[in-house]
């Protein structure tokens, strides 16, 4: 309990509030970029092979406030984002956006954590294991690894697994889902996405681990560990695993970046009705409100992960004073 | 008479070994050629630039036009060695083409991003104080935004054009290496030879062009070898997502996409331009590495 306690002590409020604070504004910038790109595009998401007649064309403008003069527009969708209403899709009929990201948003989310959870565990594991067998044939059969994870993109990873495990053996099926009628989850199909959605991850990590694990067993508090005479698995996890860690950590916001933007790939090649996919379809479409909507969660979580991680950090690392 | 002979001689050579001093760049020379990994990788890519320049214009097949039977597997007859792809257009031909275009896309956009971010960095670090402060958050602030996601709105809503993607992903990677070349120049600044070209009246221009550049040259190096390989995924990424250059016009990452759609009737279209991919970022990933194992003064 005391280490609960003297964790929460570390946490920095006055930095988590300050930083809060910038995330505001910082949303703003975002929606208002976004928006007004999106307005000021030429083509809009009416456009179609054929001109709409005159009143249909007034009736679709009226219904989404696109007669409105622009800043009357903007103002308004503040106001309703502020309300966390995203509003009707555009080209989804019948739809508001906050349902098509209450549909997508759960899926995504699991398989970005699930991924990101294994490629930390693995990829600590690898990174430590090749660091401290350094230029070992074990070191440099990770190391030849990572190096793979990071050059082959999941592109065509995916492709790849999908050929190897589910078509030619038929251990997975095609997608993550079950068959049509009955769309439900399965977990065990979700096995490919995650993986590739992970591997990349696992790669970039096991460098930083083997990297900075190498860096620590020669820093001067494990040679201290050692002379006082404890053993050797001592000295790597009690004094030189909590040191070796904190790069880590430090990565793990953006990481989280990379795995939410390497589900947009995923879910294309695997099939899966995620955010991703509305995001992508919503852009193509130009599906004004649905692209807005998706693009805001996915800044509010980049700047959330961001947040989490830099405040684990000041748990972790002592000599962090944030003031 | 022989000795006062030998000893100049000795002299001589040892000078000359003095002033043909093994200097930084010599080392880091030396290091980065023994690394094998590196080496062979700088022979593969050197390979593949020049087949991806000189390749088009020597191949028989062009990669836009038809051929009288689509959809051929990879087969000698007509010299269609890797296959066609759905349209019959030659598989060879267009690979070449694409690996061209994401070559290409890799080294401009990585250009753009070195001005863009070597200029932010080196003013913010040499004036400091309020702009110094000013320029970083601003840096801070975009790193907050999910670029990629900015990326993507921006080449759906204006027309998709090479141009644009250049110019996109080079506007993403430039702020790493601002923060790269503002540490440097931060750290570079108040050293006594920056001092002295101040106290001599050289103007700030000058004396970031002719002190400062020159000593961060090592770290963006590395940066630039590693950016290379990050571009033209991002390239591939918004390719594969159907956004990337317009037919017919291609690159690595269009025709796996078009390679994946097919792979279980024809792997081949997936098998060719997914291999070459690996192997151009393999390659760019080992010279990377080796630059900054070789540059690195921390690993010395």
């Amino acid at each position: 309990m005391s280490a609960l306690r003297r964790s929460l002590n570390r946490i920095p409020w006055a930095y988590t509030a300050k930083r809060l604070m910038i995330a505001v504004p910082t949303l703003l910038l975002i929606i208002t970029v976004a928006f007004f790109m999106m307005r000021l595009a030429p083509g809009g998401p009416f456009d179609g092979e054929r001109k709409l007649n005159v009143a249909t064309e007034a009736a679709i403008n009226a219904k989404f406030g696109l007669d409105k003069p622009l800043f009357i527009q903007y103002t308004d969708y503040l106001a309703s984002v502020a309300r966390l209403d995203f509003g009707p899709s555009m080209k989804v009929l019948g739809k508001d956006v906050n349902e098509l990201i209450g549909d997508g948003l759960p899926l995504s989310l699991s398989i970005g954590l699930l991924s990101m959870s294994f490629a930390i565990c693995v990829g600590t594991f690898l990174g430590i294991f090749a660091g401290l067998r350094q230029n070992s044939t074990g070191d440099y059969s990770v190391m030849a690894f990572a190096m793979l994870g990071l050059s082959v993109p999941t592109f065509i990873i995916g492709p790849l697994l999908i050929l190897l495990f589910a078509l030619n053996t038929g251990l997975f099926a095609v997608g993550g889902l079950g068959t049509y009628p009955n769309i439900g989850m399965s977990w065990y199909n979700m096995t490919l996405p995650i993986l590739t959605l992970a591997l990349p991850q696992i790669a970039v990590i096991s460098r930083l681990m083997r990297a900075s694990i190498i860096e620590t067993m020669r820093a001067g508090h494990v040679r201290t560990a050692r002379s006082k005479g404890l053993s050797e698995r001592d000295v790597i996890l009690k004094h030189a695993l909590p040191a070796a860690i904190l790069p880590l950590v430090s990565y793990a916001g953006p990481a989280m970046a990379g795995v939410m933007s390497g589900s947009l790939v995923i879910e294309r090649i695997f099939g899966l009705p995620g955010m991703g996919s509305y995001f992508v379809d919503g852009a193509i479409n130009r599906d004004y409100t649905l692209v807005m909507g998706a693009l805001i969660i996915y800044a509010v979580m980049i700047v959330l992960f961001n947040l989490i991680a830099d405040i684990l950090y000041a748990i972790l690392d002592p000599k962090v004073s944030y003031s | 008479m022989t000795d006062p002979m030998k000893k100049l001689v000795e002299t001589e050579t040892l000078e000359r070994a003095f002033e043909g001093g093994r200097s930084l760049w010599d080392d880091a020379k030396r290091r980065l050629f023994r690394n094998r990994a590196a080496v062979i990788s700088m022979f593969v890519l050197g390979t593949m630039v020049i087949i991806a320049i000189f390749g088009p214009m020597l191949w028989i097949h062009d990669f836009r036009t038809i051929s009288e039977r689509n959809e051929i597997a990879p087969t000698f007859e007509n010299f269609h060695i890797l296959g066609t792809d759905t349209q019959g257009r030659d598989l060879l031909a267009r690979l070449m083409i694409g690996l061209r275009v994401s070559l290409s896309v890799g080294v401009v956009a990585t250009i753009v991003s070195l001005i863009i971010g070597v200029s932010w960095g080196a003013i913010a670090g040499f004036v400091g104080g309020r702009v110094d402060n000013f320029m970083m958050r601003f840096v801070d602030i975009l790193y907050a935004m999910p670029f990629i996601f900015f990326v993507i709105l921006l080449l759906t809503v204006f027309d998709r054009n090479i141009i644009l993607i250049f110019a996109a992903i080079g506007a993403v990677e430039w702020l790493t290496m601002s923060r790269i070349v503002r540490g440097q120049t931060l750290a570079l600044k108040n050293m006594e030879f920056v001092e002295a070209a101040r106290a001599t009246g050289v103007p700030v221009p000058t004396i970031i062009r002719r002190h400062v550049l020159p000593n961060i040259v090592g770290p963006v190096a590395v940066y630039v070898s590693l950016t290379i390989p990050a571009v033209i995924m991002a390239e591939s990424f918004l390719s594969f997502l159907g956004l990337g250059v317009n037919e017919p016009l291609t690159s690595l990452g269009v025709l796996i996409s078009e390679g994946q759609k097919e792979m279980k009737e024809k792997p081949w279209m997936l098998m060719a331009p997914a291999l070459t991919m690996a192997v151009t970022l393999l390659c760019l990933n080992f010279i990377g590495d080796g630059l900054r194992d070789a540059l690195d003064p921390k690993e010395r």
